[in-house]
């Protein structure tokens, strides 16, 4: 390749990169709170699924994107709240309530779906919130490109990154919730409330994957369909293990698991490349099965009692 | 044994046996309340749905035909969920098994019946037994989450369907993305005409049964669910636990694959790309809701099929989307859990 058409076709990819990492980082950054506080929830998937499809149809019936960004938000603390009361105070098994999870918010948003919605004739699309273009930087040749040229939602990562960093090692909250993941006796024992504190952090973790199924309707695509999270859900639970339990490490591997989707976007729309598109829309499924095995030290930085109810 | 055990093996015993009839009331009851948000008349759904499950003898068949790869997928699941292995993978095992067996079906099509049934039925379970095995190799080798592995290997094994049957399997004649008929030789036999009910369904029955043996009736089967209930008390006790979780997703996935080659012998004849609508999904509730016991998953598989088969219908004649299904079928499973008999056990963290 010619210097230059690589360095527009690196631009493109990078610049693509952020935006596809977003609703996987925010679903990841929230599973972070979860798991640290030793609940799982494989039910990320579902729970992404209804806060596409909650922001999606308020946002449809009010137009006021910021409105459907809202439902999206109280959906997933309502969801939480429900994931919470099944894992924590009933203790039943979390892998079994969060394959659940993932049937009922596919059951539900695909039913929903169909009877409001996939019957009209009218275009049901959205005006997406819109690319914010940075005054002065955003005109810095390559990174002005790939880094200053976004919409609202993708720069809201900055925001979330580090404020949870921030509430996890620098508040009492956080080392509390830290505190139950690893030793809930001991945090009991010195008066954190164990059952108080898990449920706190399952309902902040799927409030953040209700918002990152809600970039997709919101940000990136216009419109719900069904199954448009596509396994973004499954990903971001490998991301929380890639990146460590930490909030930045979760920024930084999704970003990686966004260069693949980017790539593969990329690629698909290239002529001259004769790859079998199925073989890059495996891309980011088979990258997410090498980090994973790429990774086999994980264990050591797992919150000690994940899966295990208290008491 | 005193009185006072047997009364609680009873107690748990009804416990274990009825909450399924508690559990699908309840699931219906909040379909109903999601119906009449959404404007239906929930009443006239189930009736459409009812109907169409069971309304003649076609009907019924058409609920064994839909249960008979539930049947396969859930008493495998069982097997892995007693070994507390987390196979979410089952619908790419599936498609596995569907693929290898079209393979064999299509380029042996040449063998005499007799030997073309049987090499069908065998690629398909190892082609799903392997794909089974790999995430159990991924989490013996490199301690990765099986959740995460076995869902990314459906994706990949759905993505490698579309791919053979766009690509290099692709029929010769006809723009369909599918592939040819696999050859005749290859064909279960219908034995109820003119139903479709075939000899696939007689040998889930028996799967089931074999398994519900092995695990509950071997000493294999008590160390694998030994592994399951506490994984460090059984490798103290002696047990290789990496071997038992490498052998429960064999069989999980082998399970799984015969699925696919018994619907592709007996119904499809061809792949396709949806050649699973879900069924590795439906599989996991399947086997929750009898809690992991592959001779429930008979009962748990049909009812499953007639939800499934009596939906379509109530797709077509009530006009209500049957992808409600699957938010019946998650509520049954968080029933089940409601009612404790999915309480925890005991797995703490190794190492």
């Amino acid at each position: 390749m010619e210097l230059i058409p690589s360095i527009l076709f690196l631009q493109s990819i990078l610049a693509a990169t952020w935006r596809m990492a977003t609703p996987i980082l925010y679903a990841a950054v929230g599973e972070v709170f979860s798991e640290k506080a030793g609940v799982i929830n494989i039910g990320l998937e579902g729970v992404m699924l209804i806060g596409a499809f909650s922001a999606y149809s308020v946002a449809f019936e009010s137009g006021s994107l910021w409105l459907g960004l809202l439902a999206a938000i109280l959906a997933g603390i309502l969801s939480g709240l429900i994931f919470a009361f099944f894992t924590i105070t009933i203790k039943a098994n979390q892998i079994v309530v969060g394959a659940a999870f993932n049937m009922i918010g596919m059951g539900i948003t695909g039913f929903l779906y169909r009877s409001m919605y996939a019957v009209s004739a009218v275009p049901l699309g959205l005006k997406t919130f819109q690319s914010v273009e940075i005054p002065f930087l955003s005109s810095i040749p390559f990174f002005g490109e790939v880094l200053f040229k976004h919409n609202i939602m993708v720069y809201g990562t900055l925001l979330v990154v580090p404020l949870a960093t921030f509430v996890l090692y620098k508040t009492a909250f956080g080392l509390s919730i830290r505190a139950v993941g690893e030793h809930p006796k001991a945090a009991d024992t010195v008066g954190v409330n164990v059952f108080r504190m898990r449920y706190l952090s399952v309902m902040i973790g799927t409030a953040l994957a209700a918002v990152g199924g809600a970039f997709l309707v919101l940000a990136y695509a216009d419109q719900f369909v069904e199954g448009v999270v596509s396994g973004r859900g499954f990903i971001a639970l490998a991301v929380v293990v890639f990146g460590r339990w930490k909030p930045w490490g979760a920024f930084w591997s999704s970003l990686l698991f966004g260069i693949f989707y980017a790539l593969q976007l990329r690629i698909q729309t290239m002529p001259d490349v004769n790859i079998p598109y199925q073989f890059l829309q495996a891309l980011p499924y088979l990258a997410t099965l090498l980090v994973l095995v790429g990774f086999n030290k994980r264990r050591v930085q797992a919150p000690k009692t994940l899966g295990v109810p208290y008491k | 044994m005193d009185f006072g055990s047997i009364k609680k093996r009873l107690l748990k015993f009804s416990r274990s046996a009825w909450t399924p009839f508690a559990a699908i009331p309840i699931a219906l009851g909040i379909g109903a309340i999601v119906l009449l948000i959404a404007g239906y008349n929930p009443l006239q759904a189930y009736t459409a749905m009812w109907q169409g499950a069971f309304k003649d003898r076609t009907a019924i068949t058409e609920v064994l035909i839909k249960a008979t790869p539930l049947i396969f997928i859930g008493a495998g699941l069982a097997v892995a969920f007693r070994c507390s292995i987390w196979n979410i993978g089952a619908e790419g095992q599936f498609y596995a098994g569907a693929v290898a067996a079209t393979a064999v079906g299509i380029y042996l099509g040449d063998l005499p019946r007799f030997l073309l049934v049987p090499l069908v039925l065998i690629a398909g379970a190892s082609s799903g037994a392997l794909w089974g095995m790999l995430a159990a190799f991924l989490k013996n080798r490199f301690g990765a989450n099986e959740v995460v592995t076995t869902i990314m290997l459906n994706y990949i094994a759905i993505f490698i369907t579309g791919w053979l049957v766009t690509g290099p399997m692709i029929e010769t004649e006809g723009l369909f993305a599918q592939t040819a008929k696999i050859s005749q030789n290859a064909w279960l036999w219908r034995f109820l005409p003119p139903t479709r009910l075939h000899t696939g369904f007689i040998l889930a029955l028996v799967l089931a049964v074999v398994l519900y043996i092995i695990i509950f009736k071997t000493s294999l089967g008590y160390t694998i669910r030994a592994v399951g209930i506490n994984p460090d008390a059984a490798r103290y006790a002696g047990i290789n636990v990496k071997r038992k979780v490498l052998l429960a997703m064999a069989i999980s996935g082998g399970a799984a694959g015969l699925g696919g080659a018994v619907e592709v012998s007996a119904i499809s004849y061809r792949l396709y790309q949806l050649i699973s609508p879900g069924y590795g999904f439906d599989g996991i509730a399947v086997s929750l809701l009898v809690n992991n016991n592959p001779l429930g998953v008979i009962f748990s598989g049909i009812l499953f099929g007639a939800l499934r088969s009596g939906a379509e219908v109530m797709q077509m004649n009530a006009k209500v989307p049957s992808v409600l299904v699957f938010l019946i079928q998650g509520l049954v499973v968080l029933s089940v859990v409601a009612f404790g008999v999915y309480s925890y056990v005991s797995k703490e963290k190794e190492e």
